[in-house]
């Protein structure tokens, strides 16, 4: 087989970590090797060596067995090597067409655009990829399925024959994830290699070759895919064996606490009917677009709604802004933490107080003392992995900025928690103590939703299940009573019937007009 | 030892900047070296300093405020109005803060509630109370107060010049705010990311509007200041000074982005201003010049405060 990438003995160091200790890695000629491991663990340090982002301390970077002496960004796009990135690297408001020629179009007399060349060309390109793109369309038009074909048109219009493709599959629905892979199977197959990084190891199984699995900024280990099991890649990431992924929790539910009723708004969702009682965990799934966190947020009152009633502890609650839904004891732990649950430039302290400090304040002046004996408190508590209060949270883990987000919530006591998609882009050993802390949030009766498109995990832990397909629910299933197939056919749809809302398993005595 | 230099950098470089500048002056001019001159430096600094301030609170929240200086104006104007009608002098200047609140209320609410962007509102309010003001005045300035009056921007406690003291409380103030209050935190909030501070179930509107009725009433103490000190209020009052108030606040350290900045950065970035002004008048430089210089400070300033963005 033959090497075309080698990177041996790379080390790379930032002020006070070291973010890869003598890692090593390789890639063969049309293959796809996966890069697996824990958030922090060097996967995107490595990926910055490679492109040439960031020089390494030590170590060498060989393609196809040449030393590469400087390696600056346009060294190595000269040299084949594409990323990428998860944020794709697309200018919204220029043509697809635009995108992938970018600095370097075609020119007549080297001074006017050939837009008829270049129109003509990206034709061609994206001809192998059997996909209806129009080359002179926006690329905001455009979903991000198609998105990801225009970077990887580019790539291979640069002739790149190393690609790297950094958690590809994230924004994209369950056929266009099919799809992708296709694309990179026949990518291989024209002796294109691809470097694939992704957290979800269920994906490797359809397109890898080898894994590599990387800890603390060092190769644990390279195998081919068909000599690892998932457990193992997990133990190895994690570095200790993951018993509990799921942990087993029976509370027994109390009275009821949060109550909907006819929830609907035009083109979001229709007639949405569902009660949460203290100690209970009701998961919410669906795909993407399905509407799931449009019913959080109508509830929240984030999005206005149209009718419908929503009531806590039997009570009507009249909820506009999220201002009434904060003061009712409803939190909402949003699906875009960085941009609706924190204040990244902010400081640990700040964004976990920010939503006491009405409550410990007279006359507008803070009770700094008592805020700051909550927040150090539920800091420790919550084994937020911080140098400090003070720290901006910018600086902090996905798993631990996630903690900030929760501590935020906490420290107000709510009576129902709202989690949008928790557990997302946080690595397998945080994912766990997130799923505890939403156990001991049950077992102290709050009412705890659950929004998630991890099936596996919304399953294994909510007590009921309500399965949202085109904005309404069509099916509750209580705990273990269906498998994940069945979950999955009224996720897509099958059973949905005709009418709005029409069979739906389960209707409260409708009174949404 | 290069990390060390570079935090120093980082966290005081405009107040060693302003340390250098002071040093530097003071070793070209004997004058400059004096107790009497830092204390005009300082009077001079006032009228903008306190504007500076509360025009921190706007930025912070990620806004701007273009019409401080027609808003100093205005009432300006209004307050030299009702002295000639014979008010009485703490009547005259309780109103003459509401004419100021009621300007920030109107650039607030439009802001917040009408969804429109602060550049664009202020920027009419700054055509809006500069016209109000040629109105009410019909052109010509009003002058000419009672001694009493005058004592507020001429008069001295303990040797310390009235604006001085004034100046100096109203930082004070802003940093208690800013420091130790839930609007001071909230504002901060806002600016680094309304939309989480929304949904944590907060009226970031309403605290939002607030930080444009501080900056305006800061205006208006300004107003009262000015108006004592020339003796009179005028159509002209104020042209510009938004200039070099956003200036003071932008050397001072604060992200014109929102969410990050001090009130201790703006009075140093202020001081700068006016001690930059100042040494080049005793040097006998150009006023042309002068304002060449200031836009370079400006631009090197932000540079500096570059170094804070980038990890360390």
């Amino acid at each position: 087989m033959q090497t075309v990438l080698e990177m041996v003995g790379i080390s790379k160091s930032f002020p006070g970590v070291r973010a890869l200790d003598k890692m090593s890695f390789d890639l063969y000629k049309g293959e796809v090797h996966a890069l697996v491991g824990e958030n922090g663990a060097g996967k995107s340090t490595l990926m910055k060596v490679l492109s040439g982002l960031y020089t390494a301390d030590e170590g060498e970077v060989r393609l196809h067995g040449k030393k590469i002496e400087s390696a600056g960004i346009r060294q190595m796009i000269d040299a084949g090597v594409s990323v990428i990135y998860q944020e794709l690297n697309l200018i919204q408001h220029l043509s697809v067409a635009e995108n992938i020629y970018l600095g370097r179009e075609p020119r007549i007399a080297g001074l006017f655009i050939d837009w008829k060349k270049m129109y003509r060309d990206v034709e061609v390109l994206l001809k192998p990829f059997n996909v209806n793109i129009d080359p002179r369309a926006k690329i905001r038009s455009i979903g991000p399925a198609l998105q990801q074909v225009v970077e990887i048109a580019k790539a291979l219009s640069l002739n790149s024959d190393i690609i790297v493709m950094d958690e590809p599959t994230a924004p994209l629905t369950g056929n266009e994830v099919d799809r992708l892979f296709e694309m990179i199977n026949s990518l291989k197959k024209t002796g294109v290699s691809i470097i694939y990084i992704s957290h979800r190891l269920e994906e490797l199984a359809h397109v890898a070759d080898r894994v590599t699995v990387i800890r603390d900024g060092a190769m644990i280990t390279t195998k081919r895919l068909d000599e690892l099991d998932t457990e193992e890649i997990i133990r190895h990431m994690v570095g200790r064996q993951l018993t509990e992924q799921y942990p087993v929790m029976d509370i027994p539910a109390g009275d009821e606490v949060l109550r909907v009723e006819g929830l609907s708004r035009k083109g979001l969702c229709s007639d949405v009917s569902f009660s949460v009682r203290k100690g209970e965990i009701v998961g919410f799934t669906g795909l993407v677009g399905a509407g799931r966190t449009e019913i959080m947020q109508l509830i929240y009152g984030y999005l206005r709604k149209d009718s419908g009633k929503v009531f806590i502890e039997g009570k009507e609650a009249d909820i506009r802004r999220p201002r009434d839904a904060v003061r009712r004891g409803i939190g909402l732990i949003p699906e875009e933490r960085k941009k609706q649950g924190l204040v990244l430039g902010l400081s640990v302290f700040d964004n976990a107080s920010l939503t006491v400090l009405s409550k410990f304040s007279s006359f507008g002046l803070l009770r700094k003392k008592r805020i700051s004996d909550i927040v150090r408190d539920m800091v420790a508590k919550m084994e937020i992995k911080t140098p400090t209060l003070r720290q901006q949270v910018r600086f902090l883990s996905g798993g631990n900025q996630q903690k900030v987000v929760l501590s935020k919530w906490f420290v107000r006591d709510c009576k129902v928690y709202i989690f949008d998609e928790p557990t997302r882009g946080i690595d397998v050993g945080a994912k766990v103590e997130i799923y505890k802390l939403m156990q001991n949030l049950a077992r102290q009766g709050a009412g705890v939703i659950m929004v998630s498109s991890e099936l596996l995990e919304v399953m294994n832990m909510s007590d009921r299940l309500e399965v949202v397909f085109d904005g309404r629910i069509v099916k509750e299933f209580r705990k273990g009573a269906a498998s994940s197939e069945e979950v999955m056919e009224y996720a897509l749809g099958l059973h949905a019937g005709g009418g709005a809302g029409g069979d739906t398993a389960k209707q409260k005595p409708g009174d949404a007009q | 030892m290069k990390i060390n230099l570079r935090s120093i950098l980082k966290n005081y470089g405009i107040v060693i900047a302003f340390l250098l500048i002071c040093v530097l002056l003071a070793f070209l001019s004997p004058v400059f070296r004096t107790v009497n001159n830092f204390i005009l430096i300082l009077r001079q600094t006032s009228i903008y300093g306190i504007m500076a301030v509360g025009m921190t609170f706007v930025i912070l929240t990620g806004g701007i405020d273009l019409s401080v200086g027609s808003v100093l104006a205005l009432s300006g104007a209004i307050c030299a109005g009702m002295l000639k009608s014979g008010l009485p002098i703490p009547l005259v200047i309780l109103v003459t803060l509401g004419v100021g609140m009621g300007c920030g209320l109107f650039t607030g609410v439009s802001v917040t509630a009408g969804r429109i962007t602060p550049f664009v509102v202020t920027l009419g309010m700054l055509t809006i109370a500069r016209g109000l003001t040629l109105i009410y005045t019909k052109g010509y300035p009003i002058s000419g107060f009672s001694p009493e009056f005058r004592f507020i921007g001429g008069g001295y406690f303990l040797e310390v010049p009235i604006p001085i003291i004034i100046f100096l409380a109203v930082v004070l103030l802003a940093w208690g705010v800013l420091t130790q209050t839930r609007l001071g935190r909230y504002i901060y909030a806002i600016g680094g990311n309304e939309e989480t501070v929304k949904l944590s179930g907060i009226n970031a509107g309403f605290f939002k509007a607030i930080a444009y009725v501080i900056v305006s009433v800061t205006a208006a103490i300004s107003a009262i200041i000015s108006t004592s000190r020339l003796n009179s209020g005028g159509p002209q009052a104020g042209v510009g000074y938004e200039l070099d108030v956003i200036a003071a606040v932008v050397i001072g350290g604060t992200s014109l982005a929102g969410g990050r900045g001090s009130i201790w950065g703006t009075f140093i970035g202020a001081l700068l201003i006016g001690v930059i002004n100042n040494g080049m008048n005793l040097l006998g430089i150009s006023p042309y010049f002068q304002q060449v210089v200031k836009g370079f400070i400006i631009i090197g300033a932000v540079l500096l405060d570059r170094l804070r963005e980038e990890p360390s």
